[in-house]
């Protein structure tokens, strides 16, 4: 009987697609975790490794040369501590404002809210390059409508410095800010709405009832924003090269790094000037760039995974 | 003073509070939209209309007509080109993508040994491949001589024994070369399908099981409960996936690229301006013709 039933045609199967799947997901995850490998193999690896016909994945000689040299270059713990600080107080504000104008396209309907929210969406799909020299030339002569000019009697330089970012995620329009207004709003929409009467009938004021009864539940919704925003704002090249010429955060840094080391090395020995040797470094560069992010999402994965699926975007 | 006040307040309605409320909250994005994107789209427009000189006075603008227009499309030896390249990229990545992110979705919902890990390395790229770190990380040399040396372990999966099995059973040719280069350039499907597979993942989380367990019931094997069940379910996420695929591709395209070297290298900004707005164009009319189709087939369940 039992053997019966190993031998029949469904246990087979099944056999078959569990090793077919193994085999897919294994492969699959390799191709993703190949570069981060690559990169953690090239970094440690001593500068003789580079020429050596034997080493391809473990290096004769272990070396922290690479990450001494990347870090001194990119002055890293300043830039860490730049970027980390730019990143999360652009989150932060994101997160609120969005989650305010969130809320009030899901449930506080006013006459052309549903024209506005067109324009929510308008900003999302129009690609950033398109406004770019207009905000560009905006921000360099901030006048504000012409308020700040009456007030002191020039307009502002706001390149930069952090206050572009400040601006634009305190008004929820910083990077793809739309999409987070977005999942807000599909997320209010999805609380029934007996939760909020009842906050109302006991004398609850719209604001109360925000603060205490809807954000409180809408924990999913904030958490998937703060990460992405996070993530996102961190990796942004676009807007941080353009707005933050001579910052240091980390993605400019990382963009003038080859430029960097070659100064670097130029100053020291002439001949020293190795195209494989600077790649060494750079793939250094971009592994430290990224390991703050990636022992971020070690511990924060659960909820990336869990959090989409219960924000109601699907809903 | 506080009794007016307080008179005002309690003239109006409950839903004209509301109302009141709802503008107030909106308040802070408006200002934001009109000053950092409605404004700066406005004047792009009329940048793309105009000619610019920028001296230390400041900027003297001059209406020419369409001639910027003129100048990118038939004078500028790039812009055609890249216009193309990157819509055809575009064209020929999204479905790969959105095909591959239901397919994962669908296989990383079964319960099987390992599945925490499986899915915590599949959404590992929307942290990392974004931004900068793509860039540079298709300029690294010794990722490239290391590939050379251990004999391409990634990049040549073995694709050349299965082209010459399809040609050889017949399969036409255009269609042999899409799907190699669909496995050629594995790392970047995956690497851009993140997103896409969270939301179809939860899509198919939200399907009731109950609708699986009437199918069992009836016969139904897996393969057609995906086709009867799964698949019109999360349908209308097909429609978001390719939205949101088309939309990130702005990030990757050269065109980004081109555009702002126009404008900030060469100082061009009413080349540059008029450039942005082809592109944005072109991809307006892809997103609505993609969503016109879509949209008839789409099921809703209500």
């Amino acid at each position: 009987m039992i053997i019966a039933r190993l031998l029949s045609l469904e246990s087979w199967k099944r056999w078959l697609w569990t090793v077919v799947r193994l085999v897919l997901m294994a492969g699959l995850s390799f191709v993703i975790l190949y570069p981060i490998l690559q990169k953690i193999s090239t970094a440690i690896k001593d500068k003789s490794d580079l020429y050596s016909p034997i080493v391809i994945f473990i290096p004769e000689h272990y070396s922290l040369d690479n990450f001494k040299k990347a870090i001194s270059i990119m002055d890293y713990w300043h830039t860490l501590f730049n970027t980390f600080t730019l990143s999360a107080m652009t989150t932060i504000l994101t997160a609120v404002s969005c989650a305010f104008a969130g809320y009030a396209f899901a449930r506080l309907k006013f006459k052309g809210s549903n024209l506005l929210f067109g324009g929510v969406i308008l900003t999302i799909l129009v690609p950033p390059t398109t406004i770019l020299i207009p905000i560009y030339m905006n921000l360099k002569d901030f006048s504000l409508m012409g308020l700040i000019p009456l007030l002191t009697g020039k307009s502002v330089n706001l390149l930069d410095s952090y206050w572009p970012f400040i601006l634009t995620s305190v008004t929820a329009n910083s990077l793809k800010a739309g999409l987070y207004i977005f999942i807000f709003r599909q997320f209010f929409r999805g609380i029934p709405k007996e939760v909020e009467e009842a906050a109302y009938i006991d004398g609850a004021g719209v604001g109360k009832t925000f603060l205490r009864i809807m954000l409180p539940n809408a924990v999913p919704a904030i958490v998937t924003v703060l990460l992405f925003s996070f993530v996102w704002q961190w990796n942004d090249s676009f807007f941080t090269t353009t707005y933050l010429t001579s910052g240091k955060v980390m993605s400019t840094q990382l963009a003038s790094l080859p430029h960097n080391l070659s100064i670097m090395l130029e100053g020291g020995v002439a001949t020293n000037k190795d195209p494989f040797y600077m790649s060494m470094v750079q793939d250094t560069g971009i592994l430290l760039a990224i390991l703050p992010l990636i022992i971020i999402y070690l511990f924060v994965q659960r909820y990336f995974v869990e959090s989409i699926e219960r924000t109601g975007i699907v809903g | 003073m506080k009794s007016i006040l307080k008179f005002g307040m309690k003239r109006r309605t409950y839903a004209e509070q509301k109302a009141l409320w709802g503008f107030i909250y909106v308040l802070p994005w408006l200002l934001g939209f009109l000053l950092f994107f409605l404004i700066p789209l406005v004047s792009s427009l009329r940048y793309s209309f105009s000619s610019i000189e920028a001296n230390a006075n400041g900027m003297k603008i001059s209406f020419i007509g369409i001639s910027n227009y003129v100048e990118a499309l038939t004078v500028n030896t790039s812009f055609n080109r890249t216009l193309t390249t990157s819509i055809v990229n575009m064209v020929i990545n999204v479905p790969l993508i959105v095909i591959f992110s239901l397919f994962l979705a669908v296989l990383l919902n079964q319960k099987f040994v390992g599945r925490a890990i499986a899915r915590s390395i599949f959404f590992l790229p929307v942290i990392l491949a974004s931004g900068v770190i793509a860039n540079l990380e298709t300029t690294s040399l010794v990722q490239a001589i290391n590939e050379q040396n251990a004999g391409g372990a990634v990049s040549g999966l073995g694709t050349s024994e299965l082209t010459r099995i399809m040609l050889n059973s017949g399969v036409s040719e255009n269609v042999v070369a899409y799907l190699t280069s669909a496995v050629d350039r594995i790392y970047q499907i995956v690497s851009q399908s993140g997103v896409q597979i969270l939301i179809f993942l939860a899509g198919i989380q939200s399907v009731s099981p109950q609708l699986y367990e009437a199918s069992k019931i009836e016969g139904a094997t897996g393969y057609e409960a995906f086709w009867k069940i799964t698949l019109p379910m999360v349908s209308p996420l097909i429609l978001v996936n390719v939205i949101y695929t088309i939309i990130d591709s702005f990030s990757r395209s050269e065109m980004t690229t081109l555009i702002r070297e126009t404008g900030f290298t060469n100082f061009n900004f009413g080349l540059s301006s008029a450039m942005a707005w082809i592109y944005f164009l072109a991809i307006m009319v892809i997103l609505s013709i993609i969503t016109f189709f879509i949209s008839k087939r789409i099921f809703y369940q209500e």
